[in-house]
C-alpha cells in the first residue's frame, strides 16, 4: 500500500514509524530539519513541501497513493489537503482535526470536504480520559471487541493485596483476565506465571470488562467509583470530557480562569457546574471542597499548567489525578512525579489513524508504551497457526512470543489458557512485541 | 437639540390602524341595521376614523425605528381607545351618560381587560353590546401581532424570551416577514373564534345550551380566545348551560398559550409544546390552584355535586389566570382561601406570545429559576450557572430587564391600591382594602372582575371619576407590557 502522510509531527512520525516496515511511506513536511531526520530514522520518501499544494502531491505522486493521511497541526490545513489531493487521486482521505465543528460537519453530510475520514483528536483524547475515569486506577484504557474486552495499564500501588503475588497467582484470583505486560525502567517483561509482581510495576491487563473493573477496584482498595469529578481548565477536550461525562450521568465541575469563557461553556455544558477561578487559589479550593473529588483532570491547554494544576490537585486531597500531555515525552515524566495517569491526546489519534492501514482481518490495534509493543485484535481464518489447536502448540509453532489475552467466540469471552483450543471465526486479543509485530502476524 | 423621533412616520402608520379600523365598525352599523337599532353610533366613528386615519396616513414615512414603533404602539390603542368611546357616548345610555364611563368600557375592551361600568344590560342595545366583544377581539389581534412582530423587533424582554422558549432563533422567524408571521398567527386567532362559535352552535343545536342564540355565540367567542372577558349577558357565561361552561374553558386556556407553540402543534408537531417548560408551568399553576379552590368549595359544602364544584373551581381559575374574566357565579361569595388564591392568579397570567395580559408565566418561571440560582451562588460564589428555558440559557440582561419588569408592575400596583383607597374614602363609597387591591390588580393587570361591588357580577360605575380615569390610564400602560408608554415620558426618547 502507497501511503502519503502530510505533517510529520508527532502524530504523522508515530503513523510513518508503525507503517514503515509493510508500506510505501512518502511524509511531506514544511520543515526542512523534520524532513531530514525523519529520512535518516525511517525507511520512508521525505519530501520538504506545503501539502495544500498541487506540485508538491504530485511530487509525492499522489496520484498513486492507496491512503492519505493529513496530520499536521492544524485543522484547516488538513482539510484543505485532503481536498487538495482528492483532485488528483483516489486515494481514501484521513483529516485530523481538533474542533468538533468541522467532525460534526463532516458527520452530518456524510463525508464533506474530500476527507473519507475524520479523527478529532480533542475527542478521542476526552474519550481516553472518560475510559481511564471508568476504571479506578487505571492509566490507559482501550476497548476490544465492541467493548466486551478491555486493555488496561495500571501502577501497582504500595499495601495492594497483588504486590508480591506471582502472575499466575493474579491469574488465578480473576478468572476472566490475563497479565500481558510487566514494564520495569529497565524493559518490558513477557510475564511468565512465575514472574512476581511488586510495588510500582507497570502491568499491561487483557480480560473481559467485568473482570478488568474487579481487578482495577482490587487493586486499589481505597478508591471507590469515580463520581465527583473536577475538570480543570476549559480546554476543548475539557468541553468534550465534560459532554462524555454528562451523558453518562455525572455532573462534573469544571473551573475556567476566564469569567467569559466560563460562562460560554457553562451555557453549552448543563450538566457541568462551571466555576469562575484560578485553580491554583488555594482558598477557592478549600471552599469549593476540592480535596473530596475522587478525580481531577487538568486540561489547561498548557503541559506546564497542568502539572502543577495536577499536583495541586493532588496536594488539597484529590485521589486521583489525570493531566493531558501535549508532549508525549513528558507522560513518563508526569507518571514518575506524581500523576496519576497522563494522557497524550495524539496516541490516539495515531492508533485510529493506524487501524485504517490494517489489512482485512486486523480489526484493531492498540500501542502501547512508545510503541514498544502492540495489541492486536484478529479474527481468525483457516490459514492461521492459532486455528483448531489448544493455545499452547500453536504458540509454539510461531516465529516469537506472543500473549494471547481474550478470546470472543459469538460475542462471548472466553478465557484463554494453555489448553484452549482456538476456532475460525473467533476474535483474538494479542499482544506482540513491536519488533516482532511483523513476523508474527502474518501467521495468525 | 433637535426631536429626534419621526413623529411623521408613526402618525402615518397609526393612520392606517385607523383606517383599518373602520371595517369592523362599517360591520357594526350593518348589525345595529339588523337589529333596528340607531345608527348613528356607528355611522360617525366610521366617517370620523376614516378621516382621521386619511389624513394621518398621507404624512411622509420612512421605515420606522424602535421609537417610532413605541410611539406608534402607545398611540394605535389609545386612538382606538378613543373612537371606541364615541358609540357608547353617542347611545348615551344608562351609565355611558358619563363620557368617564365610556371611555373606561372602551379602553376595557380594546385592552382586552373586561372590566365593566354596566349596571342594568337591559339599557343597552344589542349592536353596542357586540361592539364591547368587537374592541376586544381586536384588542387581542393586536397583542398577537404586537407580541409576536413588533416587541421582538423593541427586544423588549418578554420577547426575547420567547424566542428562547420557542425555541426558534428569531421569533419572527416562523416565516421570513413579519406580515407573514402576523398573517399566520392571526389566521389561528380567527380560526379558533371561528371553532368556538360552530362548537357553541353544535351544543345549542343539540339541546345542550338552550339559552344559547348566535348572537351569544358570536359575542362569546370574541372575547374568549382574545382572553378579555366582556359578556352581553350580566350573568356572563353563568347565564349558560354547564356545557357550554365546559365548552368555553378551552378556547380561554388555548387563547393564553403561545400562539407559535400552537403553530407548531397544528404542522404536526407536539414536541415543542410538550417540551416547553413555560407551558408545562403554566399548566401545573392552573391546575394546581384549581385543586385548591376545588377542595376550599367542597369543604364548605357550596355546591351540591362534585361535576359542579369542579366545573366552577376550574373555570374560574382558568378565567382569572388566562385574564379572561367571564365568571360563571358570583366568586366573590366564595370562602376566603377560594378568593385569595383567584386573587394571587390575577398576577401569573398566561403565557407570553399570547393574548394574554398580566405579569405571564415565563417572568414568574425566569423569577423563580433565577432566584434558585441565586441561592446556589450565594453557597458556591465562583460557579457561573446560566437560567435555562426548556434547555436554552437566557441571557442575564434579559434576566434583569424581568426583574425590574416584575418589580415596577408590581409598584404600580401597590400605588394604584393606595389611590383607589384613598379616592373612594373620599367619595365615601364602601371598599375594603381588599376589594382595593383587586380592582387595581383586575384593571391594571387587564383581568376584569374584581371583589366587593366591582365583583364578577358588579360594576365598576360605584367607583369615583378620578378612580376611573386613573384606571382607565393604568388599563392602557399595563396592557402594552409599560414600556411602551413609560418610554415616552424620558428625555432620552424625544432627544438625539
Amino acid at each position: 500500500m502507497r501511503v502519503i502522510i502530510v505533517g510529520a509531527g508527532q502524530v504523522g512520525s508515530s503513523i510513518a514509524e508503525s507503517l514503515d516496515d509493510d508500506h510505501e511511506v512518502v511524509v511531506i513536511d514544511t520543515d526542512d530539519s523534520r524532513v531530514e531526520s525523519l529520512t535518516y530514522s525511517l525507511d520512508v520518501l521525505a519530501i520538504e513541501g506545503d501539502g495544500t499544494s498541487l506540485a508538491t502531491l504530485r511530487e509525492a505522486d499522489v496520484g498513486a497513493a492507496d491512503l492519505f493521511i493529513a496530520s499536521t497541526d492544524d485543522d484547516e490545513t488538513n482539510i484543505v489537503t485532503c481536498a487538495t489531493a482528492k483532485t488528483a487521486s483516489d486515494a481514501f482521505t484521513i483529516a485530523r482535526v481538533r474542533s468538533t465543528n468541522y467532525l460534526q460537519t463532516w458527520e452530518e453530510s456524510g463525508g464533506a470536504f474530500g476527507v473519507d475520514f475524520m479523527v478529532s483528536t480533542n475527542l478521542l483524547a476526552a474519550e481516553t480520559i472518560t475510559r481511564v475515569i471508568g476504571l479506578p486506577a487505571a492509566q490507559n484504557v482501550d476497548v476490544f471487541a465492541e467493548g466486551s474486552v478491555l486493555l488496561a495499564e495500571f501502577c501497582i500501588p504500595a499495601n495492594s493485596p497483588i504486590a508480591g503475588q506471582t502472575v499466575a497467582e493474579a491469574d488465578d484470583q480473576f478468572n476472566e483476565l490475563t497479565v500481558a505486560a510487566v514494564l520495569h525502567e529497565d524493559g518490558l517483561i513477557v510475564p511468565d506465571g512465575e514472574t512476581k509482581l511488586a510495588t510500582g510495576d507497570e502491568i499491561v491487563v487483557i480480560g473481559s470488562a467485568e473482570s478488568t473493573r474487579a481487578f482495577a477496584a482490587d487493586l486499589a482498595t481505597d478508591r471507590d467509583e469515580n463520581r465527583d469529578v473536577i475538570i480543570i481548565g476549559g480546554s476543548q477536550i475539557a468541553v468534550q470530557t465534560a459532554e462524555l461525562l454528562g451523558e453518562r450521568g455525572l455532573q462534573p465541575r469544571l473551573i475556567e480562569r476566564d469569567p467569559e469563557r466560563a460562562r460560554e461553556l457553562a451555557e453549552r455544558l448543563p450538566q457541568t457546574t462551571v466555576m469562575s477561578s484560578d485553580a491554583t487559589d488555594r482558598e477557592f479550593l478549600t471552599r469549593e471542597h476540592v480535596g473530596d473529588a475522587d478525580v481531577a483532570i487538568a486540561a489547561l491547554g498548557a503541559d506546564e499548567k497542568n502539572l502543577l494544576a495536577s499536583l495541586l490537585a493532588d496536594r488539597v486531597g484529590v485521589d486521583r489525578t489525570i493531566a493531558v500531555v501535549e508532549s508525549a515525552e513528558y507522560t513518563d515524566l508526569f507518571e514518575a512525579v506524581g500523576v496519576d495517569a497522563a494522557i497524550n491526546p495524539r496516541d490516539a489519534t495515531a492508533e485510529e489513524i493506524i487501524r485504517f492501514t490494517l489489512d482485512g482481518r486486523m480489526e484493531n490495534v492498540a500501542i502501547i508504551d512508545h510503541d514498544r509493543a502492540e495489541v492486536l485484535e484478529i479474527q481468525i481464518d483457516d490459514d492461521s497457526t492459532l486455528a483448531g489447536q489448544p493455545i499452547t502448540d500453536a504458540t509454539d509453532d510461531l516465529p516469537a512470543r506472543v500473549t494471547i489475552g481474550a478470546i470472543t467466540r459469538d460475542g462471548e469471552f472466553i478465557t484463554p489458557r494453555g489448553d484452549t483450543v482456538v476456532e475460525v471465526g473467533d476474535h483474538v486479543v494479542v499482544f506482540v512485541e513491536t519488533e516482532v509485530v511483523d513476523a508474527v502476524a502474518s501467521r495468525l | 437639540m433637535a426631536v429626534r423621533v419621526d413623529v411623521r412616520t408613526s402618525a402615518s402608520l397609526l393612520g392606517v390602524v385607523l383606517q383599518a379600523l373602520t371595517v369592523p365598525l362599517a360591520a357594526l352599523v350593518g348589525v345595529a341595521a339588523l337589529y333596528g337599532d340607531s345608527l348613528l353610533p356607528f355611522v360617525v366613528p366610521t366617517l370620523l376614523s376614516l378621516a382621521v386615519g386619511t389624513g394621518l396616513q398621507r404624512f411622509e414615512r420612512s421605515a420606522p425605528g424602535p421609537r417610532e414603533a413605541f410611539l406608534l404602539v402607545a398611540l394605535a390603542w389609545l386612538a382606538v381607545a378613543l373612537v371606541g368611546t364615541i358609540p357608547f357616548v353617542l347611545t348615551g345610555a344608562g351609565v355611558f351618560a358619563s363620557p368617564a364611563n365610556a371611555l373606561f368600557e372602551a379602553m376595557s375592551g380594546i385592552t382586552t381587560t373586561g372590566a365593566t361600568v354596566i349596571t342594568d344590560f337591559g339599557l343597552h342595545s344589542r349592536s353596542i353590546l357586540l361592539w364591547r366583544s368587537v374592541l376586544q377581539w381586536l384588542g387581542g389581534l393586536g397583542i398577537l401581532v404586537l407580541a409576536v412582530g413588533l416587541l421582538s423587533e423593541l427586544s423588549v424582554s418578554g420577547a426575547q424570551l420567547m424566542e428562547t422558549e420557542t425555541q426558534t432563533q428569531d421569533v419572527t422567524k416562523l416565516a421570513p416577514k413579519i406580515a407573514e408571521t402576523a398573517r399566520l398567527l392571526g389566521g389561528i386567532y380567527t380560526g379558533l373564534t371561528g371553532l368556538m362559535v360552530v362548537v357553541l352552535l353544535v351544543l345549542a343545536f343539540g339541546g345542550l345550551a338552550p339559552a344559547l342564540s348566535l348572537y351569544d355565540a358570536i359575542a362569546h367567542a370574541l372575547t374568549a380566545v382574545s382572553t378579555a372577558g366582556f359578556s352581553p349577558e350580566a350573568a356572563s357565561i353563568g347565564a349558560f348551560s354547564p356545557a357550554v361552561q365546559w365548552a368555553t374553558i378551552p378556547f380561554m386556556f388555548v387563547g393564553a398559550t403561545n400562539f407559535v407553540l400552537l403553530y407548531y402543534l397544528l404542522q404536526g408537531d407536539p414536541s415543542r409544546l410538550r417540551a416547553s417548560e413555560e407551558f408545562r408551568f403554566y399548566l401545573a399553576i392552573v391546575l394546581g390552584a384549581t385543586a385548591l379552590v376545588a377542595i376550599s368549595l367542597f369543604v364548605n359544602g357550596r355546591f351540591g355535586t362534585v361535576e359542579t364544584t369542579l366545573r366552577h373551581a376550574l373555570f374560574q381559575v382558568v378565567s382569572i389566570v388566562t385574564t379572561t374574566g367571564y365568571a360563571t357565579v358570583d366568586f366573590d361569595l366564595w370562602s376566603p382561601l377560594s378568593r385569595h388564591v383567584l386573587f394571587v392568579g390575577m398576577f401569573v397570567g398566561g403565557m407570553a406570545g399570547s393574548t394574554t395580559c398580566s405579569i405571564k408565566t415565563v417572568r414568574w418561571l425566569v423569577v423563580l429559576k433565577s432566584f434558585r440560582r441565586d441561592l446556589f451562588t450565594a453557597i458556591h460564589p465562583e460557579a457561573i450557572r446560566p437560567v435555562r428555558l426548556t434547555g436554552s440559557p437566557v441571557e442575564e440582561s434579559t434576566i434583569r430587564d424581568i426583574y425590574t419588569y416584575t418589580l415596577v408592575s408590581v409598584v404600580i400596583f401597590a400605588l394604584l391600591t393606595v389611590f383607589v383607597v384613598v379616592d373612594t374614602t373620599w367619595s365615601a363609597a364602601a371598599l375594603s382594602e381588599f376589594e382595593a387591591m383587586g380592582a387595581a390588580a383586575s384593571t391594571f393587570l387587564n383581568i376584569g372582575p374584581a371583589f366587593g361591588f366591582a365583583g364578577p357580577y358588579g360594576s365598576y360605575a360605584g367607583f369615583p371619576v378620578a378612580t376611573k380615569l386613573v384606571m382607565t390610564i393604568l388599563m392602557w400602560i399595563g396592557r402594552i407590557e409599560i414600556v411602551p408608554v413609560l418610554v415616552l415620558f424620558t428625555r432620552a426618547f424625544w432627544r438625539s
